[in-house]
């Protein structure tokens, strides 16, 4: 059934909208965007910055426009001298506290205050005589740094932890002027429930919030004439990485990363989705061995170190249902500082692995004690899409007109399989590509799992693997992980096999991804890698060739002991505060 | 008059249910539960009473909403959390009459279809913490609180809740919000309490005091009750004298009353010479001396460029610097603001900074002009009363004794040597 239709009147237009619709989404309807800081479409109504004030008439005060519901017969102004006056004074009042800092700010090309600033015309700050901020910098975390000091308490990152991931590790303490976002006890996000998913610093409108970045790090390894650099990048980083040079979202940039990153100065341009491919083997292998064996099922990804650090956390009684395969990453620093450092002859301490990854988390997972099984570090410095870009844009590198170049052979060969690793579902349907054929011994006539696609939040299918009823699910962003936590602690999940990936989306919503990201452009990602996938030659992982080369050479066989040792591990149980 | 004191001024009245019922309590009940929930509204319409926590709502119309709500399980939640300050009154009703207000709470439930009722003490207020712990027992043993009350099939039961202190907590979403063990920090409105309250239901709202006149009401009828006082807004209210008077104290009386009356009649006259008056506490406007017969109700005021709000009358003479004053309400606000919205808790700050500047002869000539639009921003676009009220004693100050706040800025010089008038 249609939904009633509501008659309003913004700005003298006549507009139409469905009942329930904002004030602010109507406005938006006849191309009038009203300037807004608390408002994010993914998150809940919170009506505190007051920004998106607009008149209407008969109501006494003006009414924020993201918290009010357009009315049958409303007269709305967007753009009176009152509303006007009162979102400069607003914008002001938080820049009164703000710190003069956007030469020097990370956000600063980027940044909504900033942005609104300059639209509004606020050219002087009539309260510049007043006290700022002096905060404490919380730089305990490995992946994120939260400057309170650029923090304008619009709400968005406690929103989005709690209502996006069902984490809560910040919130806000105190009241008044002396209001601060802080962990609980004030212990630092790397002492509390704090994931590393950074999604906080997506949705942030400011610079409060960024990664640690270690761009100064991998500038002095590539410096470094002793050490041998290799660089590996992540499946969702070649379909996000041009927005970040003024590409449109969805833009799909293999060739064009490739060859900036061999400019950079990198040794070895390799990829990780060659570690995706020996993923699939692996955790691939090991749940054909849980189903056959009666081994604890259902059995789930551990791809996503946000999703592990969760768990740990919040359902330490269910580590055992993890898959103990490493995420892609660790396995392939594991693989590089071994059998390819092997290859070419040089010790792994000489050898300098860099990770390119849309994801924050990552920065933490590289740094887990038990990631050392090379001898050394397995991988000694993660970057995110938007700090790769970044060194990009520091060497002066002509991102959009480079040449399409190819990655280094050997760990730079994968399958279509492995891209779709970045979007939500893409592991699963990896697996159950290679599971299938392996199991069944036949070959898979329609390769595409679309059940398992999509940007809902939780998926479920069931696939027939030759008279076997292998029930699967799927989930993005922790809160709706939590779901089939929650029946698996209560012993009543049906599935066989879990997809979790932590963030919105799965990796191309990744808390390292370039800013903006949302719905829109997450699809115009997803469908950027279901495209690159169709192109591949190869989209099977257990086809590629340089994967069956390295259990020839190597490993021997999936599960066996090389692999144990070097591309498996363990969990660890962590506290709740 | 008196319908509110009128046991507590009688010689001899401790409060106990024995002397409330001797008095006539719980009959306004027994009468209540015999009529049905519309006959009671529309008593209650007729009187024309609103409410006395400042917002000054029709409560007939507030308990026809709640009632005529779909959703159930229903609650009736009293605000005793009487934060303004200057303001003393409820707590006189809690410690001396308890009963008054456990019965018009019940009335309350009855009507709206209610059967549980909530009263959101304030965290200081310890004798009356105990005085309403007691009294709720009593209550239940004489059978007017609990299952099957006075003999009929209506259960209610009130149970006490203490706030943290906080000012915005006596806001009522916020409230309620700290009623379900959240920080105290106001809601979107709408929806109003009466559609979506606590635990989002239903939920009737209201002032001690303004319940404290609905069993008189049910007893003598809404008639009765509206030829009391002012035509527009009848009725009695409890006015909580203090400041610079001879005799402050709480003083109930018929809302068309002067404060020219009130000062003088009742109050014993201003102690020293009279400058101004904040009728209705930090949160309204300053009244200059020459406005002394305005009426005490909340349309007269209102008309008069303040608000009646709690009716915390606070009489100033003319031994105190207008630019202290203000600043000083500034820092009250900045101190309770909740924080949530930009422009009162970053408003209440610079107001407040300014003033302090002021105050040490560091005040500038743009000064005044931001501040008075700062006020008409913070009134225009804050989210819930506090902000929106928060400039009103300051910005009046501003515009009744421009040359005080002109004498500070430009001369660097506070005449009643008050203000330090240097760095401190
Ligand atoms: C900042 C602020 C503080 C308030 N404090 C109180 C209070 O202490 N007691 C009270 O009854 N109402 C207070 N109110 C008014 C309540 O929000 C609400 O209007 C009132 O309790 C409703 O009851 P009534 O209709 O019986 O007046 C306050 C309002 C604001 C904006
Ligand atoms: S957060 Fe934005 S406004 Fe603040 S310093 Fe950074 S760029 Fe400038
Ligand atoms: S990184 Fe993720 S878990 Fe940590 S505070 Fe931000 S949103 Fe919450
Ligand atoms: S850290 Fe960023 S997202 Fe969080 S409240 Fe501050 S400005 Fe908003
Ligand atoms: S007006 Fe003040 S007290 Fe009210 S919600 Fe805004 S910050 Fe909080």
């Amino acid at each position: 059934m249609a939904s009633k239709m509501i008659n309003l009147t913004i700005d003298n237009n006549k507009v139409q909208v469905p009942e329930g619709t904002t004030v602010l989404k109507a406005a938006k309807s006849i191309g009038v965007n009203v300037p807004n800081l608390c408002f994010h479409e993914d998150l809940s109504i919170y009506g505190a910055c007051r920004l998106c004030v607009v008149e209407i008439e008969k109501h006494p005060r003006l009414e924020p426009s993201c918290a009010t519901l357009a009315e049958e017969g409303m007269v709305v102004k967007t753009n009176s001298t009152r509303v006007r006056k009162a979102r400069r004074m607003i914008v002001e009042l938080l820049l009164a506290n703000h710190p003069e800092d956007c030469l020097t700010c990370d956000r600063n090309q980027i940044c909504e205050l900033r942005k609104i600033a300059h639209d509004l015309g606020i050219r002087k700050l009539r309260f510049e005589k007043g006290r700022k901020y002096d905060y404490a910098l919380d730089e305990s975390s490995p992946s994120i740094v939260r400057d309170p000091n650029k923090c304008i308490q619009c709400g968005r990152c406690i929103r989005v932890c709690s209502e996006v991931q069902a984490v809560g590790a910040i919130d806000f303490v105190d009241r008044g002027g002396r209001t601060q976002v802080l962990t609980f006890l004030n212990k630092g996000l790397d002492n509390v429930e704090c994931t590393n998913c950074g999604q906080c610093i997506l949705v942030c409108p400011t610079g409060a919030l960024r990664e640690k970045t270690a761009v100064d790090d991998v500038w002095a390894a590539i410096d470094d004439p002793k050490k041998f650099v290799v660089v590996q990048t992540a499946p969702a980083v070649r379909a996000a990485i041009g927005e970040d040079f003024g590409m449109p979202a969805g833009s799909l940039v293999t060739g064009k990363m490739t060859s900036s990153l061999r400019r950079l100065g990198f040794d070895k341009i390799f990829d990780t989705q060659f570690a995706a491919d020996l993923t699939i083997m692996e955790e691939g292998h090991e749940l054909i061995g849980r189903v056959t064996n009666k081994g604890v099922l259902p059995m789930i990804t551990s791809c996503s170190p946000g999703w592990i650090k969760y768990v740990e956390h919040f359902f330490p009684e269910c580590l055992a249902h993890i898959s103990s395969c490493k995420s892609p990453q660790q396995m392939f620093g594991a693989v590089a500082k071994t059998y390819y450092a092997d290859k070419i002859g040089i010790k792994p301490e000489d050898m300098y692995v860099v990770s390119i990854m849309p994801c924050t988390a990552k920065k933490f997972e590289a740094e887990r004690p038990e990631m050392n099984d090379s001898g050394v570090i397995d991988v000694d410095a993660v970057l995110t899409t938007r700090e790769a870009a970044r060194m990009i844009q520091e060497a002066g590198i002509d991102f959009t007109n480079m040449p399409d170049e190819d990655f280094d052979k050997p760990l730079g060969i994968s399958t279509g399989a492995a891209t779709i690793f970045g979007a939500s579902g893409g592991v699963m349907e990896a697996a159950l590509r290679t599971a299938y054929e392996v199991i069944t011994s036949k070959t898979l006539e329609k390769v595409e799992f679309e059940q398992v696609r999509g940007m809902d939040g939780l998926k479920t299918a069931t696939v027939d693997v030759d008279g076997l009823e292998l029930k699967v699910a799927v989930a993005n962003g922790l809160a709706n992980a939590k779901v089939l936590l929650e029946q698996i602690a209560k012993g009543e999940s049906p599935y066989h096999f879990i997809e979790i990936m932590a963030c919105p989306g799965g990796c191309l919503g990744g808390g390292g991804q370039p800013i903006p990201t949302n719905l829109e452009i997450r699809k115009k990602r997803a469908a950027a890698l279901y495209r690159e996938d169709e192109g591949m030659p190869i989209r099977k992982s257990h086809e590629n060739p340089a994967i069956t080369a390295i259990y020839e050479e190597f490993l021997e066989k999936p599960l066996g002991e090389k692999s144990h040792h070097l591309l498996h591990t363990s969990y660890t149980k962590r506290e709740r505060y | 008059m008196k319908v509110i004191l009128k046991n507590i001024e009688k010689e001899g009245y401790d409060g106990s249910i024995a002397s409330y019922i001797s008095e006539g309590g719980y009959e306004a009940l027994k009468i209540a539960l015999k009529k049905t929930p519309e006959d009671i509204l529309s008593e209650l319409k007729k009187s024309k009473l609103v409410g006395r926590g400042g917002a000054a709502f029709p409560t007939g119309m507030k308990w026809e909403f709640a009632r005529n709500s779909k959703e159930t399980p229903k609650y009736v939640v009293c605000n005793a959390d009487e934060g303004e300050p200057g303001t003393f009154k409820d707590r006189l009703i809690l410690e001396n009459d308890p009963h008054m207000l456990i019965e018009a709470m019940a009335i309350a439930g009855f009507t709206v279809g209610a059967s549980q009722g909530f009263i959101y003490i304030r965290g200081e207020y310890f004798k009356a913490y105990d005085v309403l712990t007691a009294a709720i027992e009593d209550a239940v043993k004489n059978n007017c609180l609990g299952n099957n009350i006075l003999g009929s099939d209506f259960s209610f039961n009130i149970s006490l809740y203490r706030g943290a202190g906080a000012y915005v907590c006596g806001e009522e979403t916020a409230l309620l919000d700290s009623l379900e063990g959240k920080k105290g920090q106001s809601r979107v409105k709408p929806p109003f309490p009466t559609f979506v309250g606590y635990q989002n239901k239903p939920t009737v709202l209201n002032n001690v005091e303004t319940l404290s006149n609905v069993p008189q009401i049910i007893l003598n009828g809404g008639d009765w009750y509206s030829k009391i006082g002012s035509a527009d807004c009848p009725g009695t209210k409890l006015y909580c004298l203090s400041g610079d008077v001879k005799k402050p104290g709480v003083y109930e009386l018929p809302t068309g009353i002067t404060l020219k009356e009130l000062i003088d009649t009742y109050g014993g006259g201003v102690d020293g010479k009279l400058k101004a008056v904040l009728p209705g506490g930090v949160s309204s406007s300053f009244l200059a001396a020459d406005q002394l017969d305005v009426k005490m109700d909340y349309p007269s005021l209102q008309k008069a460029g303040s608000m009646l709000g709690s009716a915390a009358v606070m009489v100033v003479n003319d031994t105190h610097c207008m630019v202290d004053l203000a600043k000083r309400c500034t820092e009250f606000f900045d101190y309770e603001s909740c924080g949530k919205c930009t422009p009162c808790r970053e408003g209440t700050k610079r107001a407040r900074e300014i003033f302090i500047n002021m105050s040490q002869a560091a005040g500038e000539a743009t000064d005044i002009a931001l501040l008075k639009e700062l006020q008409d921003v913070m009134y225009d676009t804050s989210r819930c009363g506090l902000g929106q009220a928060a400039m009103n004693a300051a910005g009046s100050a501003m515009d009744k004794f421009p040359s005080e706040f002109e004498k500070h800025i430009t001369k660097k010089n506070c005449e009643l040597g008050i203000c330090p008038m240097e760095k401190v």
